[in-house]
């Protein structure tokens, strides 16, 4: 991804500054002193990469720094694989990035455009994973719009921040503060996530009134109305989803889909407002928190906190694996056969080979 | 000397909107002493004392004051690690407990 923006530059076809560095924890440092300086900071990185760079993203986001940074979703070794899950983004779940998990190229493209104005936003100032799926949006072809730049810059002006180094005013960057006052800084960080869940629905909106292409949000419902099954996914995962859904609703099955597009901060609020909504939910997972089962299952359990629902948590396309149509629809009949209260304590594994 | 004071009559934010954002805040900003944790201090006997300048050298934290007529220690900093102790040639800097002398 970085080459390719290596080669926007030697095109002549974009203007800004590129850094090599020697590794991730080095270009995670490198954009975080860049965005200390007030600039704008792009870079990319994926699973062992993410996880070398561990250490500068809870620097860049407790400095309240708001750099953008698209992921490109693969599995951890060991075993070696490069294959696509979400163990990666998973496994930083709590390093203090605001989220956000693309669909499609065109989402992936959008979205980091939106990713700056949400990070930027002096309320929020918090830094923005945008998550792709390794392989299935990252190695694949999708005929994308690229916006004209002039909308975009209208769409996100420049941005100036009292939260830079200037030679001005001079600044300790990076302080240490005690126990009496650590756990303040956590709150306020806290307290910026609730802040942004209202604002990346409001820049989703504001997006797709100036480019026509909307998102929902931190989540989007598809054909939940009057469903009483529904699928939770996020990612790429949630496109062959979608068409399941289609070939299910046209065969007169009430099943629906909700895809999770805001994963930090987490939308509690919705999923409370249907815990009573749907017969049955499933939730996707592809990663898993060991000794616990599926990292989303786990977080949508909480969210529905009180309800009657029947709940199934189900793991699969580990490594690369391919998340088939028959996979979706196997997952569909389990939830019709799920009595209301029961939930799924151990992660059931979709597409194993024993 | 040359380096960030304590500022004694700092008081401590009550609200966030007092707090640093971030974290970063304005240089020299020093609010508390920085040297809580010493169980034991220096102390130089100043008649043998004669300013040979080695625990100036020595001392990790920076903080043998030599701008009066005799060296004095800034207990603000000092940390009680005792090299200047143990460097000093003349042997007049021992090591005594905190709440002594």
């Amino acid at each position: 991804m970085v080459e390719k923006v290596a080669d926007f530059l030697a095109e002549g076809e974009a203007d800004y500054e590129y850094m090599m560095v020697e590794s991730e924890h080095s270009a995670m440092a490198a954009a975080l002193g860049v965005s200390m300086m007030g600039a704008r900071a792009f870079t990319a990185t994926s699973s062992q990469g993410l996880m070398y760079m561990a250490e500068m993203l809870n620097y860049t986001s407790g400095g309240r720094h708001p750099v953008v940074m698209v992921n490109a979703n693969r599995a951890l070794a060991i075993p070696w694989n490069i294959y696509g899950d979400h163990s990666d983004a998973m496994a930083m779940r709590d390093c203090g990035w605001i989220m956000l998990f693309a669909e499609s190229g065109q989402e992936a493209l959008d979205m980091v455009i939106q990713a700056y104005k949400i990070a930027e936003d002096k309320d929020v100032m918090l830094p923005v994973m945008v998550n792709v799926d390794g392989f299935t949006l990252t190695h694949t072809y999708d005929v994308v719009d690229i916006p004209e730049q002039e909308l975009v810059d209208a769409y996100l002006p420049s941005f100036d921040t009292a939260n830079k180094m200037c030679l001005e005013h001079p600044k300790t960057l990076c302080h240490s503060v005690g126990p009496d006052y650590y756990t303040e800084a956590k709150i306020a960080q806290q307290e910026a996530f609730e802040v942004a869940k209202a604002k990346i629905v409001a820049c989703d909106e504001e997006f797709e009134a100036m480019f026509g292409r909307g998102y929902g949000g931190l989540i989007e419902e598809y054909c939940c109305d009057d469903a009483e099954y529904a699928l939770v996914a996020m990612g790429g995962t949630v496109g062959t989803v979608r068409d399941v859904v289609d070939e299910l609703r046209a065969a007169g099955e009430k099943v629906g889909l909700i895809k999770i597009r805001g994963f930090r901060p987490f939308p509690e609020e919705y999923f409370q407002s249907v815990k009573s909504k749907f017969k049955a939910m499933g939730v996707i997972d592809r990663s898993l928190c060991f000794g616990v089962g599926g990292t989303v299952f786990g977080e949508v359990k909480s969210a529905l906190y009180g309800s009657e629902m029947g709940l199934k948590g189900f793991v699969l396309g580990l490594g690369g694996r391919d998340i088939s149509v028959d996979m979706i629809k196997e997952m569909f009949a389990e939830l019709k056969e799920c009595p209301a209260g029961e939930y799924s304590d151990q992660p059931i594994f979709v597409g194993r080979r024993w | 000397m040359n380096k960030p004071v304590w500022l004694k009559d700092y008081v401590m934010p009550t609200t966030k909107e007092e707090v640093p954002f971030g974290a970063s805040n304005e240089a020299g900003f020093l609010v508390f002493k920085n040297a809580g944790f010493r169980s034991m201090k220096p102390s130089i006997n100043t008649d043998v004392c004669i300013k040979c300048m080695m625990c100036w050298v020595y001392c990790p934290e920076g903080c043998i004051d030599k701008t009066g007529e005799t060296l004095k220690i800034d207990y603000d900093y000092c940390k009680g690690c005792g090299i200047c102790a143990k460097e000093c040639p003349k042997q007049c800097i021992s090591m005594v407990k905190e709440d002594e002398a």
